[in-house]
């Protein structure tokens, strides 16, 4: 390429002449490899969408989805088998609910903590320390809440079962607590400082400069950290495994065993379905049913973001 | 912040307003307490966890519990061929999702242009982010166990490790994004002045900065990956395998336990012998974590300091 441009190359060196069409060609062959890779992102989520809804689609054929969304029983793997999802969503909400009941103020006050209150130097150890519990395997999460909250749990709720949403639940929301925790952080060290100052100096406190003029302006972030813990916490699978136990029933009391979406299809696929048959695709229509939902609170998490960000020059 | 109480000090002035200084203070340090309490719960529960586990767990972690096979037997049982198949799928899981997640993470970062196709890719990364790992097990249970059977021989640790690779590949592309980003531009710049093409700046010079960084974001990534036990169930994870599987294709295609699954397993059985073997197989479980998760701190702190 450079040959007819610049005669004068001739008379320098003749031992290196730079190799530009080659260099061009390797830089063709890594973005088209790296660019193939990018793609497959976009083919993991097809993927995924295409195999729930493919056999999603198998399952109504076999059950109306009149009957999936208002049996009031959920019973796939008996003969006189029922399909009402609801029960299992009233379970992962009930244990959610917990969850965030728990790590929804201790998150917050957390982050505050974090960003506002706590010195540079403890700071700088406290968030690691955070980040440790969010790096602990759920199984371990599942082991301390069947082995260790609920037997103390059973000494002083009559009627507490050894599977029970409460002890999934508060476990669950103690898992979740570091996501809350570090991302309502991040949302509220970016507050700017002059809004603070600017409180300050009409005479408001520390603690109402942060709960009426910080938290308001760091809203939009803070609520996306609720909403992923939610996520997180509805498609949660070994705690409420392992704690709440595998009993689908319509309840809403916390003391008894119940069974999540996810739980049932741990319960299905530990059992080694027969591919095809109806216990098979059930897992894939409650699959579906927890992929819509994450989903919609993620579409429902960007919308609110971009609503409500408050932006700060 | 107003309140109507009169107080003496607001006699003169304005009968409606009282600084009530006392008060506030009062109400700011419950408040400041409460937010120390709240960081704290979270620590307290982690060390109740982690001195839980080791109490109930200590006395059964020994050579013989880790070079032995599981048995229906807890006196007995050892983790050997859960602990190689957690071996088997790190590797397997890092071999795929390494190359494709800094691909991926370059490609986003130094090549696309703003294109609908970088924007499309990158809210997909985002949303993937958030999909339930279980969902990721469907996945892997339809495309690698079922449709590509031939290839993976169906419930295999192959399967179970490239169902893992897609799910840790978001977070790898982020933190490669991030690596990379925290390069200056002068120093493409100045690759690029010189004649380079892209692709021999970011291979030459950036990629060695940002390795590192990389590195370190992967290494947490995959630590997330052998704590994960719900796709694995899915996917079809065994919980009682007497042999490790060999390297060759048929080590690829033997089915497979791993860590999580036997603590599972023992967690669910209601005898209490169950039940300690399993807080054994936890605390090896979290030391092959602390293992990995103190090598990326060493990365993250020996990357910090060099360039600074």
């Amino acid at each position: 390429m450079t040959d007819g441009l610049l005669p004068s190359s001739q008379q320098s060196s003749e031992l290196w002449q730079p190799n530009r069409s080659a260099s061009e060609w390797s830089q063709r062959i890594v973005k088209v490899i790296f660019g193939t890779f990018a793609f497959l992102s976009i083919g993991t989520t097809v993927g995924i969408v295409l195999t729930l809804v493919y056999e999603t689609y198998e399952f109504f054929k076999l059950v109306p989805i009149w009957r999936f969304l208002t049996d009031l029983q959920w019973t796939p793997l008996f003969t006189d088998s029922q399909y009402g999802i609801l029960v299992l969503i009233s379970a992962t909400f009930l244990t959610s609910f917990i969850a965030l009941v728990i790590a929804i103020p201790l998150g917050i006050l957390a982050a505050v903590c974090l960003s506002e209150y706590a010195p540079r130097g403890i700071r700088k150890w406290l968030k690691p320390a955070l980040e440790i519990l969010a790096g602990v395997p759920t199984v371990v999460f599942g082991y301390f809440a069947l082995l260790f909250v609920t037997p103390i749990l059973q000494t002083f709720i009559p009627g507490m079962g050894a599977f029970n949403g409460l002890s999934a639940g508060l476990v669950l929301g103690i898992a979740i607590l570091p996501t809350i925790a570090s991302l309502s952080e991040d949302a509220i060290y970016a507050v700017p400082q002059s809004l603070r100052q600017g409180s300050y100096a009409l005479g408001a406190t520390k603690r109402e400069t942060i709960t009426n003029v910080v938290l308001p302006a760091a809203l939009s972030g803070i609520v996306a950290s609720f909403i992923l813990g939610v996520a997180r916490a509805v498609g949660e699978t070994m705690i409420v495994t392992l704690a709440a136990g595998q009993n689908p029933r319509l309840t809403l009391d916390p003391r008894v065993s119940i069974q999540t979406m996810t739980s049932f299809i741990v319960q299905v696929t530990k059992g080694d379905a027969p591919v095809g048959s109806i216990e098979f695709l059930t897992i894939f229509a409650v699959g579906m049913t927890l992929f819509l939902i994450t989903l919609a609170l993620n579409i429902f998490s960007f919308w609110f973001v971009r609503r409500f960000r408050e932006k700060y020059e | 912040m107003t309140t109507v109480n009169p107080s003496p000090l607001s006699d003169s002035s304005d009968q409606r307003f009282s600084p009530n200084l006392t008060g506030r203070y009062k109400v700011d340090q419950i408040f400041k307490i409460a937010s120390w309490v709240a960081t704290f719960i979270g620590l307290i529960v982690l060390a109740i966890l982690v001195l839980d586990v080791l109490a109930d767990g200590i006395s059964s972690v020994s050579w013989d519990f880790i070079s032995r096979f599981p048995s229906r037997r807890a006196e007995n049982a050892g983790i050997l061929s859960p602990l190689a198949g957690t071996i088997w799928l790190l590797l397997i899981t890092a071999f795929f999702a390494f190359p494709i997640g800094v691909g991926t993470g370059i490609y986003l970062e130094e090549f696309a242009n703003d294109s609908l196709f970088a924007r499309i890719i990158e809210i997909n990364i985002g949303n993937l982010a958030a999909v339930p790992s279980i969902i990721y097990g469907l996945l892997g249970l339809t495309v690698f166990v079922r449709l590509l059977e031939p290839l993976t021989g169906g419930r295999s640790v192959l399967a179970g490790g490239m169902t893992l690779a897609l799910l840790v590949l978001p977070t790898i592309i982020v933190a490669t994004r991030e690596a990379l980003r925290a390069i200056p531009d002068s120093l493409r710049l100045a690759g690029m002045a010189l004649g380079s093409t892209r692709w021999q700046v970011v291979r030459e010079h950036v990629l060695p900065q940002a390795f590192p960084g990389i590195l370190t974001g992967t290494i947490l990534a995959l630590s997330r990956a052998i704590g994960e036990t719900a796709p694995l169930i899915v996917v079809g994870a065994q919980t009682f395998v007497a042999f490790t599987p060999e390297l060759s294709l048929e080590g690829f295609h033997s089915s497979f336990s791993a860590l999580p699954i036997q603590i599972f397993n023992w967690v669910s059985r209601p005898q209490e012998e169950f039940h300690s073997i399993a807080a054994g197989a936890i605390i090896v479980l979290l030391i092959v974590l602390l293992i990995m998760n103190s090598g990326a701190i060493y990365l993250r702190n020996k990357f910090q300091s060099t360039r600074a």
